[in-house]
């Protein structure tokens, strides 16, 4: 059975290496449903996080396929409820439809959204959560016609207690074996 | 007649004064970073390099120049010859090979060899010219995104844009290549890089902390997978290159005698044990032997050594080995678990994990079970073998044939290099390996025109080795211009061309598959004779089997390169066969 997994890969600050994580995916057809890069709290560390939808045991072959990249430190695979994370969405609304009152401001509340700017025209609404309660507020927001949406991809971080300092020093001692 | 340039010795000693001078002044020299590659190459040790010139890699070419006694380069006739010769090279010495080409259809020819090496894990370095950097990505004349392109077949690539920057990445690339399970790394390095300056200052790496080249045996796998085998009473080893890789030569044969293992080769392992050897069983996969695809289903304990499952292999894996516990040595653990589950996996160098597997193990004694691949080795050899090695006087001459008078003629201590095709499963499953890393071919890609170029190179590398490539028409001609290259080396290979007017394999499964429907596998060929003429090559065509014997012998007998190319049966087909998504244990005999 399919099911939805965070990959977070911890990588050298290299050109390119992006390229060569998402060919491991695309050669196995595999559909990347979000994807963000960014610095780990280790210094030159970068990491990506990686939301697919596919069955375990070919994403424990991606896996193995990603820790063999000679400049990945290292790949973790998780299941939803060994993160924790989040998303961002950002939605255009017309801003008469905010200053009218009404069900709109309300709407905002109950969604702890927040207000990020207001324009005369538009205004950008922010919300942080699962992606079923972005998408939940677009659904709501959708009849007073939305002008723009994004939504970012996934951040997660892992429950367990182990740093991943301690994970590179591990590596480091293997790496000069 | 291959001249070598004139050296200007005056020159070169002059240059090395002015270094020696310069490493007195500094403690560094300062060199282009043309000259800095060259530099780097030499401190990796390499003498033989293979390549093609061109536009955005000529100031390595110039650097080149003054070195030509140190640093051999061998010019191709197409950057495919040269890739496929560096792999010929890596294959026969266990060293990197080493190839050159320029920025776009210099480097995109090279790929094939590329992807080829990747999946073969051949090491490689493989070094590109590149456009000026401030024309990078402005479609400029001969540029193309080689970086990009081979990232999925190469096991590392960078592209290089400062001259500071090159002694680096050639240290990395040399030990990426030949670390751990190796493989291809190309350097894609920009005209300006090359021309601009640095304090030369080598240091070669020995370690890259993102990366463990040597993961650690664990020795409780070794005593699970020993009380395994010391229980398991029709145990099957296979074998794959990750023996030869590993240079365990006697470390495998001492782990196969201690616990009286039969042991069976994909052909990437082939000539790691040699032919004779009374554990031998013979080859595994689609047209491998009888008896060890057969008694993959019967076995108990499978023990995989440095072989990666191919489908080629396998067959259909929902039924392969399904009774038998598995033991898989590796040194990937990607290849762990990717295509059969293993029971216990032990990760690591397979010279290690051979010698304390062999330690644990108790000494045995398995008759029975080895009674049973001599019934259907005997089998085999009266429904197939014999009428291919011996076929009778009405029938045409068959590859078989040939293969097992070249096997005879060359005492079985040859270099095999062989392409693609029927002539390349016939090669392997005919020749008896008496020595050790003998057998190089295109595995796991199947490149068509890889074995003139690579026997080539492997000849290069292995001067005192008779190497002979087995080739069929059609792959022949994927690759026949590096006759050019021959030629001007005068090195002597010999090259046996296995003609019969057809792309025999498709053909093969046209016949079997596709009701005769003959789609474009006829070939209709030039005559091979003139053109080895035009190359100046001893030359000789066989037609009628009486002629046969004498031309082997002058085939092997003659002091320098050696064209024969043998008429064989036009639709003659390879068994025995597994026909794609069968089990190995349906192996047809016809």
């Amino acid at each position: 059975m399919k099911r939805e997994f965070t990959i977070s890969v911890f990588t050298e600050d290299r050109i390119g290496l992006l390229n060569r994580v998402s060919i491991i995916f695309t050669r196995r057809h595999i559909n990347i449903e979000s994807i963000t890069a960014s610095e780990s709290e280790v210094p030159n560390v970068h990491r990506y996080t990686i939301v697919i939808c596919e069955h375990q045991d070919l994403v424990e072959k991606v896996v193995k396929q990603l820790n063999k990249q000679v400049e990945i430190l290292r790949s973790f695979l998780h299941v939803n409820d060994e993160v924790v994370y989040q998303e961002l969405a950002l939605y255009k609304v017309p801003t008469h439809v905010l200053a009218e009152g009404g069900e709109a401001e309300t709407v905002v509340r109950n969604h702890n959204a927040r207000v990020l700017s207001v324009a005369p025209e538009y205004t950008i609404i922010e919300k942080t959560g699962h992606k079923e309660e972005t998408q939940q507020l677009f659904e709501v927001l959708e009849p007073y016609g939305i002008l723009e949406f994004v939504r970012s991809g996934r951040v997660a971080i892992s429950k367990p207690m182990k740093e991943f300092k301690e994970y590179l020093s591990e590596i480091e001692v293997a790496s000069a074996h | 007649m291959y001249h070598q340039h004139p050296k200007d010795a005056q020159q070169i000693g002059k240059m090395k004064e002015v270094e020696e001078q310069l490493l007195k002044e500094k403690g560094t020299k300062t060199l282009s970073g043309a000259e800095a590659v060259v530099k780097s190459l030499l401190v990796e040790d390499v003498d033989l390099m293979f390549g093609y010139p061109g536009g955005a890699i000529m100031p390595v070419y110039d650097a080149l120049y003054d070195f030509e006694e140190e640093l051999r380069h061998v010019l191709t006739r197409h950057e495919q010859g040269a890739i496929h010769a560096a792999q010929g090279y890596a294959r026969a010495t266990g060293k990197v090979g080493v190839c050159l080409a320029t920025s776009g259809p210099g480097a995109t020819n090279l790929l094939t060899g590329i992807a080829d090496a990747q999946i073969d894990s051949t090491p490689l370095v493989c070094i590109t010219g590149q456009v000026h950097s401030h024309l990078l990505g402005t479609d400029a004349f001969q540029e193309t995104d080689v970086v990009g392109i081979s990232m999925p077949v190469t096991k590392w690539n960078i592209q290089v844009t400062k001259a500071a920057d090159i002694p680096w990445a050639i240290a990395r690339a040399f030990y990426v290549a030949k670390s751990g399970r190796p493989g291809p790394v190309l350097v894609d390095i920009t005209k300006d890089a090359q021309f601009g300056e640095l304090e030369f200052n080598y240091k070669k790496c020995e370690s890259i902390r993102s990366y463990v080249a040597q993961p650690k045996v664990n020795p409780h796998r070794v005593l699970e997978a020993a009380e395994l085998i010391n229980r398991a009473r029709k145990p099957l080893v296979l074998f794959g290159q990750g023996v030869l890789l590993a240079d365990a030569k006697e470390q495998f044969k001492s782990f196969i005698e201690k616990g009286d293992l039969p042991a069976a080769w994909t052909i990437m392992g082939l000539s790691a044990l040699e032919t004779e050897h009374e554990l031998n069983v013979g080859m595994l996969g689609m047209h491998g032997n009888y008896a060890p695809n057969k008694l993959t289903n019967e076995c108990d304990v499978l023990i995989a050594v440095g072989m990666r499952f191919d489908d080629r292999v396998t067959g259909d894996l929902s039924r392969y080995a399904k009774q038998a516990k598995v033991i898989h040595l590796e040194l990937d653990p990607a290849e762990v678990d990717k295509n059969v589950k293993t029971d216990v996996a032990i990760i690591g160098d397979c010279k290690l994990s051979l010698k304390l597997l062999t330690d644990a193990i108790n000494s045995n004694e398995h008759s029975q079970w080895k009674k049973e691949f001599e019934k259907l080795k005997i089998e085999e050899f009266n429904q197939v073998i014999n009428e291919e090695l011996f076929p009778s006087e009405d029938e045409p001459m068959s590859m078989g044939e040939v293969v097992n008078l070249m096997s005879e003629a060359t005492k079985g201590e040859a270099i095999l290099v062989t392409d693609v095709g029927q002539h390349q499963m016939v090669a392997q499953r005919y020749y008896q390996f008496k020595k050790y890393r003998s057998n190089i071919t295109s595995g796991g890609l199947g490149t068509m025109g890889f074995a003139l170029p690579a026997a080539l190179g492997a000849k290069m590398g292995m001067p005192h080795r008779e190497v002979v490539a087995v080739i069929g028409d059609g792959g022949f001609q994927m690759t026949i211009q590096e006759l050019g290259t021959l030629f001007q080396t005068q090195a002597k290979i010999k090259i046996l061309v296995l003609n019969n007017e057809f792309l025999g394999m498709v053909r093969q499964w046209q016949d079997l598959f596709f009701d005769k429907r003959y789609a474009s596998t006829e070939m209709v060929n030039p005559d091979f004779q003139t053109i080895a003429k035009g190359y100046h090559l001893e030359t000789k065509k066989v037609n009628k089997r009486e002629d046969l014997k004498q031309a082997m012998k002058d085939f092997v007998a003659h002091d320098g390169s050696y064209l024969l190319e043998v008429m064989v049966g036009k639709e003659n087909n390879v068994f025995p066969m597994i026909p794609t998504g069968a089990s190995v244990s349906d192996i047809r005999l016809k």
